[in-house]
């Protein structure tokens, strides 16, 4: 019964359900019947029972671990192989058990498509419902319920409908809807390769064939494009941008534009190894690279995307998640957010409800998540992260929390928070797609000055010295061979802030925006620019955050002063508490310049830049 | 071939992931099929370059032919090839009749972690699949080994969708899998879509037999077939129900089980 026919394609499914449902019997019955099994296999197998004293089960065939065979339990996921009908199954064996629910997800997560097994005899329970639930939140929306050990309720018809209907309403609430219900006893065979001749009220598929018609994941490639630059490689004489497609298609010729900093050039070739003729175009799913036709400082963790449909960029969003992790995730605390390439640090703004897998019931609000729960939360990061919503884009909508060493948690986008910065955002993206250039690259700047361009942003209250760290920043950044200017807010307010009302001044959004933009044009002619949140009085928390939105992607060192001990904004790189040494501080600040890569390492020596020129 | 390079796109997802999160990493090398493979994949995935070492476990038992192999596609492809040996078993004379678990564990498994520890590699790609036998099936592509290289198989990280464990306590290092997902057939399929060069011990010259998993000399036997090509090969794949490893004695008993948990590649 082999079928050997030329594998086309593979397809990867998971199995889930309930402990002791029998998923390990389906697969081992599965193999069993496609001819699948190694020679040997089934006697090795049997001969273990015969010693153990116990009686053979097809689900042994899958517990390779001699352990899990005395525990009756799968361990961990894992994967084993069948071909049917010209393709190639990956079967992932997801254990059931309550506190392996960990690799339960893993193991769907990796999925095309599943099937679900419910005991006849047990009918839907908590980890029926929990399983489901979860497929849907991992985005696996092509699935099977398998309804197993019809054999020990008299292949009834009756206990079959009363499971579908049950379990339909609970999937419909997720608006889960599977493909199939199956009435099959995986231990005698009945519906897995075979229709059962004891069930012949069911017309549908059997599970072979159900796993037939599952289709292959729709190719995203008719979606926008969505490329998240995976590594930056410089080993010979080509910069080669990498990364994995993960919708939409892109050609020689396109214009691309990098978010969340807004940088843009067009696709110059697209590179390959050992492939004759070099292609010329790629699509979703491919891991490729390109170069471009100008050198920019594009990095891990951008999105490029055609300029007509953008990804979202925050700092927030609201989401689902489930946490894995051995500590509870707890609001305030940090953790790392990987959305695609993406790594940021991020905090919990706020829980909005723990969901109850079992009823989904509204519960409680509270401070932490703890393993196994799923919750809707706002998640809040250090930096702006560019990503979409789950619902239009699979794999950058979607993210892990990372504790410590471990991903504890996961999770899809469901909506854009709006932050603070979101309209100077949208500013700097418009006037930077619209942005006249001349010939002189920022490259070409970087190279003739000797370092590239940044913001060094001193930030404090009142008398803390700023205006004088700032004056001497300068004036040792221009005596050491740099170009280097002293921006300072009094200058705006006499000259560009000069049509403003004494109430307008008094507004910090508006004044930020002004010394922001100009700080913008300062920093594109090869600047780096020394400022001081003087201007802003104690508001200087707001203006930072806008002046970093608007000088984006330019690098802003910030120095907080203070005369004691006080809370920094967020992002300081550098903090200096209580009387100061300007020498010391100064160079305090020269070694941040060098070490964001701003600055060389010697005076006089070319740039070595941490990306590649 | 769609199927191949949906594979081939995965895996080299998996090699620019370790390469961009791993100072210190190396790739295993046995030069048999997989791990030849999985060399050719690092080129793809760095544009015909292979930007760090590759390690070989020599037990000082291994067939001659891989090792004059070996020594060719390094120097045609400019490798940087470092091979480890526990010297210090095989000076006390160490071989397979004192027992093939202890044989292993001292000139592979140990000459191994040796190798690890005297590099300070903090990740190590294998061409491990998860076809080949039952504990490589529960693998992680991207697997943490504790200080001692002992894998704890009960209490693996979760790895979702495309994210891998790349942060690690200092002292441990991190396996990482890229093939986990390739069977047999899929390899030589591979091999022949890319033209790969491999040891033609695979192939059947004459006599009725090849090797179909290579090992060390004493305990690697050839099985009986007549393929003296590639697509007899796939051909002789599609039909065979023969276990790919069952020329290979270590698997005998509970021996890969131990051996791996223990550290084995």
């Amino acid at each position: 019964m082999s079928e050997t026919a030329k594998p086309s394609e593979n397809l990867n499914i998971v199995i889930v359900g309930h402990v002791d449902h029998g998923k390990s019997t389906l697969l081992g019955r599965l193999y069993a019947d496609t001819g699948s099994l190694p020679d040997g296999k089934l006697e090795k197998v049997q001969a273990i029972c015969k010693q153990q004293g116990k009686e053979f089960e097809y689900a042994f065939l899958f517990d390779a671990f001699l352990e899990e065979q005395e525990q009756g339990i799968t361990i961990d996921t894992a994967r084993t192989f069948f071909m049917w009908k010209g393709r190639q199954y990956i079967i992932i064996d997801a254990p059931g058990h309550k506190e392996f629910l960990k690799n339960m997800i893993s193991g769907a997560a990796r999925a095309e498509a599943a099937l679900l097994l419910i005991d006849a005899l047990e009918g839907v329970r908590e980890q029926s419902k929990k399983h489901g639930y979860l497929l849907s939140l991992l985005g696996v929306r092509q699935f099977a319920v398998v309804v197993n050990k019809m054999d020990l309720v008299a292949y009834r018809q009756d206990v079959f409908d009363g499971i579908e209907k049950e379990y339909r309403e609970f999937l419909g609430q997720f608006k889960a809807v599977p493909s199939q219900f199956i009435p099959v006893s995986a231990k005698l065979g009945d519906n897995i390769a075979n229709r059962s001749e004891q069930m012949a009220w069911y017309g549908g598929p059997t599970v072979l064939e159900t796993l037939g018609a599952f289709k292959k994941e729709a190719a995203r490639s008719e979606q926008p494009l969505r490329l998240p630059v995976q590594d930056v490689y410089k080993f010979d004489a080509r910069r080669i941008i990498t990364g994995r497609i993960t919708a939409g298609r892109l050609k020689v010729g396109d214009h691309l534009v990098f978010s969340p900093s807004n940088k843009r050039a067009n696709i110059r070739t697209v590179e390959a190894f050992n492939i004759e003729p070099q292609p010329t175009e790629g699509q979703a799913g491919q891991s490729i690279g390109v170069t471009l036709d100008e050198q920019i400082f594009v990095e891990r963790g951008e999105v490029a995307s055609h300029q007509e449909h953008l990804p979202l960029v925050s700092t927030a969003f609201r989401a689902n998640l489930f946490w894995l992790g051995k500590r509870p995730l707890e609001k305030g605390r940090k953790y790392l957010l990987r959305v695609a390439t993406k790594e940021v640090d991020c905090e919990v703004a706020s829980i909005h409800r723990i969901i109850d897998t079992m009823d989904l019931a509204q519960q409680q609000s509270s401070n932490s998540i703890s393993k196994n729960q799923v919750a809707e939360l706002t998640l809040r990061t250090k930096a702006p992260v560019a990503f979409d919503l789950s619902a239009s884009f699979e794999a950058t909508g979607r993210f892990v929390l990372v504790d410590e060493y471990d991903i504890a948690g996961g999770g899809i986008i469901t909506e854009l928070v709006h932050d603070d910065q979101e309209f100077l955002r949208e500013e700097a993206r418009r006037r930077d797609f619209a942005w006249v250039k001349g010939e002189v690259t920022v490259e070409d700047r970087a190279q003739q000055y000797g370092h590239r361009a940044a913001v060094v942003l001193i930030t404090g209250g009142r008398h803390t010295g700023k205006s004088f760290l700032a004056r001497k920043l300068e004036g040792r950044l221009v005596a050491d061979g740099r170009h280097a200017y002293l921006l300072d807010g009094e200058n705006l307010r006499r000259g560009l802030d000069a049509d403003l009302s004494e109430e307008e001044r008094g507004q910090t959004a508006e004044m930020a925006r002004r010394y922001g933009e100009v700080a913008r044009l300062l920093t594109d002619t090869g600047l780096i620019v020394v400022s001081t949140t003087n201007p802003f009085g104690l508001a200087y928390r707001e203006a930072s955050q806008a002046i970093r939105t608007l000088v984006h992607p330019a690098p802003v060192i910030a120095v907080h002063m203070s005369k004691s001990e006080e809370e920094s904004p967020p992002s300081t790189d550098v903090v200096l508490t209580g009387p100061t040494d300007f020498d010391a501080a100064t160079s305090r600040i020269l070694e941040e310049l060098k070490r964001r890569g701003v600055l060389a390492q010697a005076i006089g020596a070319k740039p070595v830049f941490q990306y590649s020129i | 071939m769609k199927h191949l390079r949906q594979r081939e796109d995965q895996s080299v997802y998996i090699l620019r992931e370790a390469y961009k999160h791993f100072d210190n990493l190396a790739m295993l090398w046995s030069m048999g099929k997989d791990s030849t493979v999985l060399l050719w994949l690092a080129r793809k995935a760095f544009f015909g370059h292979v930007p760090f070492p590759l390690l070989h476990v020599d037990t000082s038992y291994k067939i001659p032919a891989m090792i004059e192999y070996r020594d060719r596609l390094a120097r045609e492809w400019g490798l940087n090839l470092v091979v480890g040996q526990n010297k210090e078993a095989l000076a006390a004379g160490m071989n397979h009749t004192m027992g093939r678990v202890v044989c292993c564990t001292a000139l592979k498994t140990n000459g191994l972690k040796q190798l690890l520890e005297n590099k300070g590699y903090t990740g190590v790609i294998l061409g491990v699949r998860a076809d080949e036998e039952g504990t490589r099936a529960k693998e992680r592509y991207f697997s943490p080994r504790d200080k001692h290289g002992d894998w704890d198989f009960r209490d693996q990280p979760p790895e979702l969708w495309d994210q891998y464990k790349t942060t690690f306590p200092p002292g441990t290092h991190i396996r990482i899998h890229p093939l986990l997902d390739w069977t047999e057939i899929n390899i030589w399929e591979y091999i022949k879509l890319e033209q790969i060069p491999f040891i033609d011990l695979y192939l059947d010259k004459g006599d009725g037999t090849r090797y179909r998993s290579l090992g060390c000399a004493p305990c690697t036997s050839p099985i009986r077939s007549t393929a003296k090509s590639v697509d007899d090969i796939i051909e002789e794949l599609r039909h065979t129900t023969v276990a790919e490893r069952s020329g290979r004695a270590q698997d005998e008993g509970r021996g890969m089980e131990l051996l791996r948990k223990d550290g084995y590649m």
